[in-house]
Formats: C-alpha cells, sequence, structure tokens
C-alpha cells in the first residue's frame, strides 16, 4: 500500500506540522513500513471475533450530574506556555478570512 | 459586493435543498466528562480541571443526567433510541480544544430517524430528523489586536475554558427538500418549534441570543425537484430565530448567482453577519476522513435499557403543535389570531398570563400589541421585556375593577417597565387612577357642556352619537383619570 508523498503532505496539513520536501520524501516509505507492519494484523482470520473499543465489558457507567471543585485559576495555568488574563494564550489562529 | 439574485427569481430557477444542524447546550449542573460546574459566566479558566482541559492521564466518565436528557430529546422527536452506542473521537486541531479531539459520537447515535412537524402559515412541514448525538462544547477564543474582536488581524488569541466539556446534544435534519419559496420560513418555523421543545423538556435554557442553541443551515440549489444535490455550504453563527430565515434566503440568492454566472458553488463554511444580512467564506469544509473518527477507547458504551426508555417517554410534555391545537380551542382564538400569536412568540407568556386569572382575549391584547411593540422597540425577545404574566394579569384586573382605563394602563406599563414596581404601585406613585369621584366628573361634564352649546343642543335633540366629541372634552380635562363610560353616562343624564 505504497503512501504517496501527497499522502504524506496532506497528513502533516491535518497534524499541522510543517514538511519540507526533502522530509517527504524521506517520511513516506518510513510510515510506509509502519503501516505495513500495522496491516499484517488483518492477515488473521478475525469472522468471528466481535469489534470492541474497550477492554472491559461494561456498559452503562455513569456518573451523577454533582458539581465537583475545579482547579485553582493558577494551576490550570501554571503549565501553559503563556497565560494573560487568565486566559491560555495561544499565536494567531490562521485559516480562516473571517 | 456579493452578487444577488432576487429570491423569487433564485426559487423560480432552482430548487432549494436544506439541512439544520442545532446544537442545544444542557442545562445539567455539571460538564459532559467531569465534574466542573457549568454555570454561566464564571472568572475565566475557574471551572476547568484534568479532564476538561485534556490533561494527560486524566480518564473521563458520562454524566448519567445527560445521557437522560438525549434520550428524552431524541423521544420527544420521535427518534429510535440506540440500544447500544458508543462514543467517537473527533480529531482536530484548533485551540478551543485542549485535548485536540472532541469527543462525540459518530456512525452510533444515541437517537436518530425520527421527525418533528413545523407549520408555515397553517400548513404542516414533517421535517424528518437524521439523527440526535451527544457531544462536548468547545472553549471560548478572544482574539486580540485586530479590529473588533476578529480572528483577522489579530495579534494572538486567548482562551477560556471554562465552556469545554458542557454537554451538547447535536440534531441533525435529513435533507429538507420541497420546500421551494417557503424554505427559509421553514427554517425558522423549525428552529422555533424545536426551541419550544426543548424549553417544554426543561433540558436547556434554549436561548439563541445565549448560545444554549446554535444553528448551522447546510444550504444547496438544484436545477429541479428530480436532479442530484447541488455542492452545500454550511452557515455558521445564525444566532437568532430572524437570523435563520435571513441567513437561508440569502444563500439561495447568493448561490443562484454563482451558478447564473456559470460557475461552481465551494463546498465550505460560511459566517452570518447579523450587521450586514450577509454571509462570507469561512474555512474550507474539512471531510469525515480528516477528523479520523474512532471509537472512544476511555468510555465504555451506552446500552439504555428499552424500561428505562419508556420511563422517560412517560416524562414528555405534549407536542408543541398539539399544544398549539388545544390552546387555540381552549383559549377561544381563532385560527389567524393564534397565528399572530404564535409569530409573536407569546403562546408561553400569555398561558401564564390566564394561568394567573386573566382572560385569555385581554391577555392577548397586552402581549400582542403594547408588550410586543415595546420589545420590537428594544430588540428582545418578548419574555425579555421587563412584564411578567403576573403584572399583566394585575394590570387587567386593574382594569377590570375600573381603576384604570385602557389609556392609562399604557402608562402603566410604562411605569413597570422603568422599574417601578407593581402595576398598583405605579398606579399610586404616578397617580394614574381614574377619578370615581362624581362631584369632579360631574363639574368636568358641566364645564365641557358649557362650553359646546351646539353640541349639547344636538344631544339634547337625540342626537347621542355627538356625545363623543363631549367625552373627549372631559377626558382632556381629567387628563385622562376618567372612567368614559361613566363620563358617557353623566353627559347622557344631564342633558336628557
Amino acid at each position: 500500500m505504497a503512501l504517496s508523498v501527497s499522502d504524506v503532505e496532506r497528513l502533516g496539513r491535518l497534524a499541522r506540522i510543517e514538511l519540507s520536501p526533502d522530509e517527504l520524501e524521506q517520511l513516506a516509505p518510513q510510515l510506509d513500513v509502519i503501516l505495513e507492519a500495522v496491516a499484517r494484523v488483518g492477515e488473521i482470520d478475525t469472522s468471528d471475533v466481535p469489534a470492541t473499543s474497550h477492554p472491559q465489558p461494561l456498559t452503562n457507567v455513569f456518573r451523577d450530574d454533582v458539581v465537583a471543585e475545579s482547579l485553582p485559576v493558577a494551576d490550570a495555568l501554571a503549565m501553559a506556555p503563556a497565560a494573560e488574563e487568565d486566559r491560555f494564550r495561544v499565536p494567531r489562529i490562521l485559516g480562516e478570512s473571517q | 459586493m456579493t452578487d444577488l439574485v432576487d429570491f423569487d427569481e433564485a426559487v423560480d430557477r432552482y430548487d432549494p435543498v436544506m439541512g439544520l444542524e442545532v446544537h442545544v447546550e444542557l442545562n445539567t449542573a455539571s460538564k459532559m466528562f467531569c465534574g466542573c460546574s457549568t454555570a454561566f459566566g464564571a472568572a475565566p479558566n475557574s471551572q476547568t480541571c484534568p479532564v476538561c482541559l485534556g490533561l494527560p492521564g486524566a480518564m473521563p466518565t458520562v454524566n448519567g443526567k445527560a445521557v437522560e436528557s438525549a434520550i428524552r430529546i431524541g423521544l420527544a422527536l420521535n427518534c429510535e433510541i440506540a440500544e447500544w452506542c458508543r462514543f467517537a473521537r473527533k480529531n482536530y486541531f484548533y485551540p478551543d480544544m485542549p485535548k485536540n479531539y472532541q469527543i462525540s459520537q459518530y456512525d452510533e447515535p444515541i437517537a436518530f430517524d425520527g421527525y418533528l412537524d413545523v407549520e408555515v402559515d397553517g400548513e404542516i412541514h414533517r421535517v424528518e430528523i437524521e439523527r440526535a448525538h451527544m457531544e462536548e462544547d468547545t472553549g471560548k477564543s478572544t482574539h486580540v489586536g485586530g479590529a473588533t474582536g476578529r480572528i483577522q488581524g489579530a495579534s494572538h488569541s486567548l482562551m477560556d475554558f471554562n465552556r469545554c466539556g458542557v454537554p451538547l446534544i447535536e440534531i441533525v435534519t435529513k435533507p429538507i427538500v420541497g420546500a421551494g419559496a417557503k424554505t427559509p420560513e421553514v427554517a425558522r418555523a423549525y428552529v422555533k418549534t424545536l426551541r419550544d421543545l426543548i424549553k417544554a423538556l426543561g433540558v436547556s435554557e434554549a436561548r439563541m441570543e445565549q448560545g444554549n442553541l446554535r444553528c448551522d443551515a447546510n444550504v444547496s440549489l438544484r436545477a429541479s425537484a428530480d436532479a442530484e444535490f447541488g455542492t452545500r455550504t454550511e452557515t455558521k453563527n445564525v444566532n437568532s430565530l430572524r437570523s435563520v430565515e435571513r441567513a437561508v434566503r440569502h444563500e439561495v440568492e447568493r448561490q443562484a448567482a454563482v451558478l447564473d454566472a456559470g460557475q461552481d458553488v465551494a463546498l465550505e463554511t460560511r459566517m452570518w453577519h447579523e450587521d450586514t444580512g450577509a454571509t462570507t467564506a469561512g474555512r474550507p469544509k474539512e471531510s469525515a476522513e480528516d477528523y479520523r473518527y474512532f471509537p472512544e477507547p476511555d468510555l465504555v458504551p451506552v446500552a439504555p435499557s428499552r424500561e428505562w426508555v419508556e420511563q422517560l417517554r412517560g416524562t414528555l410534555p405534549e407536542p408543541p403543535t398539539q399544544r398549539i391545537r388545544r390552546l387555540t380551542e381552549a383559549w377561544g382564538f381563532s385560527e389567524l389570531e393564534m397565528r399572530d400569536v404564535v409569530a409573536a412568540d407569546a403562546v408561553d407568556p400569555i398561558a401564564e398570563t390566564v394561568e394567573a386569572g386573566c382572560a385569555p382575549q385581554s391577555a392577548r391584547k397586552w402581549w400582542l400589541t403594547e408588550l410586543a411593540r415595546r420589545a420590537n422597540e428594544q430588540g428582545v425577545e418578548l419574555t425579555e421585556v421587563g412584564m411578567t404574566p403576573q403584572q399583566v394579569e394585575s394590570l387587567q384586573k386593574l382594569v377590570d375593577d375600573k381603576v384604570i382605563n385602557d389609556k392609562l394602563a399604557r402608562q402603566v406599563i410604562d411605569g413597570v417597565l422603568a422599574g417601578e414596581g407593581e402595576p398598583a404601585e405605579v398606579v399610586d406613585a404616578r397617580g394614574l387612577a381614574v377619578v370615581s369621584d362624581d362631584g369632579a366628573l360631574s363639574a368636568a361634564v358641566d364645564d365641557a357642556i358649557a362650553a359646546n352649546p351646539d353640541i349639547a343642543e344636538k344631544i339634547r335633540g337625540g342626537k347621542v352619537q355627538a356625545a363623543g366629541a363631549l367625552i373627549g372634552a372631559v377626558m382632556k380635562q381629567m387628563k385622562g383619570q376618567a372612567d368614559a363610560a361613566r363620563v358617557r353616562e353623566l353627559i347622557v343624564e344631564k342633558l336628557s
């Protein structure tokens, strides 16, 4: 399932990672190896195995609608690379002409 | 300047197809997946925790009350309720989502295949519901450094994650076809009926102006009713009932111009601007694959028992269209009168006024005339005008008891809206009560007769209808504070 350079370019865009032409050339075959490795799982006959998304056979694990304590604002912001007016500061958002 | 085609011409040449997505913010006390408060207006980032901030290792747990609300909404929309469904991760990078994914539902919504009947000009349109699913809201961004808080030209943005994780139900219609020129009105009627239903369910404040209920409108045009669907646009930022109708109308006019010019409509998100009454291009739509949905591994499936579902079905309020029919009959309104009431969004205020003891026609009169006019002037919803149904009932009681007349009642409304207290207090404070002292009235009537001898003569001669001019003179002298019927009695008494 050869991964094309344009596939990798698209993945890069979705992940918001800028990749140079050299990196694209280099990454395409590397990602291909990973995909091929994972694809080997598909060789197993799983027609009798139900799809599962959680290891525990549980359903309906709910909590009551009760307010619990939140973090102090200073703690919430402690790991933010930048904060301003008690808000998380982020670089300007591109790609929207709003 | 965007090219537009006149709406009537546009729907003459093209068949509009519409899909509406409505996000309802539930009124649970705590968030969808954590115990943080959902209270509106708290200090920035004071209602966050490791779960809603997406810190590594933090595990979500589903709010049972939110699931209950989702099922009740689904049932009220005549949907099937899934016997088993899961949450899914919707992956995208945007600063309003600290986890870099939103927990939503993908191919297994909790409710699906329903409908909502809505009425436009006395005609019922059945809007088919594709699905209603559970998800979480995003944070609120403030853009700094640009003009008027817009993203464009901003130097950076600030994020408040208090709203992040507040439970949302997204309700998606199937394509609405066949509404033709009525398409914008059907859009408005649908959102309004849905809003009223959500309010009646008590699961959300459902106030559009506060963002509890938000509508995205997908619109496309096709050459004819049997052609394939055209490319659609998704208009966001539509935050009032009026905007829903205007935005859909505008997109029909704009897309018709694009197609007339032989161009293709771009698949994109567009932003509605209330001030200009137009949409502008937003971000190009990412396709479903771009979101790389997969089942949420941190949450177990939701499998509502049929007993639970049936028990919740028993808690549903009367469907809106049925309620309107019942109230029309109970209140003795004509269909036309009720249509005006519905259009003015006055059903609930009138119902509460009647419940407080007021005659339905009197309640209708105040809400649809004086109060509707003032709400319109202030640009607010009728329920926000500043007078409660109980106060309207008190006002009418003062009229019924002949303490004031209709004309003075308007001044009483002014007083109540100005915050001068209850209607009776306004009457006292402003000295508005009609003069019931026959002595003072009698003197005023004598003055009016003396000042208008020719009219008095006509009345003596049997032309009682001429009394109007004298009543007017008396009312003027009494500064309106008299009961016109009593004045008429006195005039006729004195001149016969």
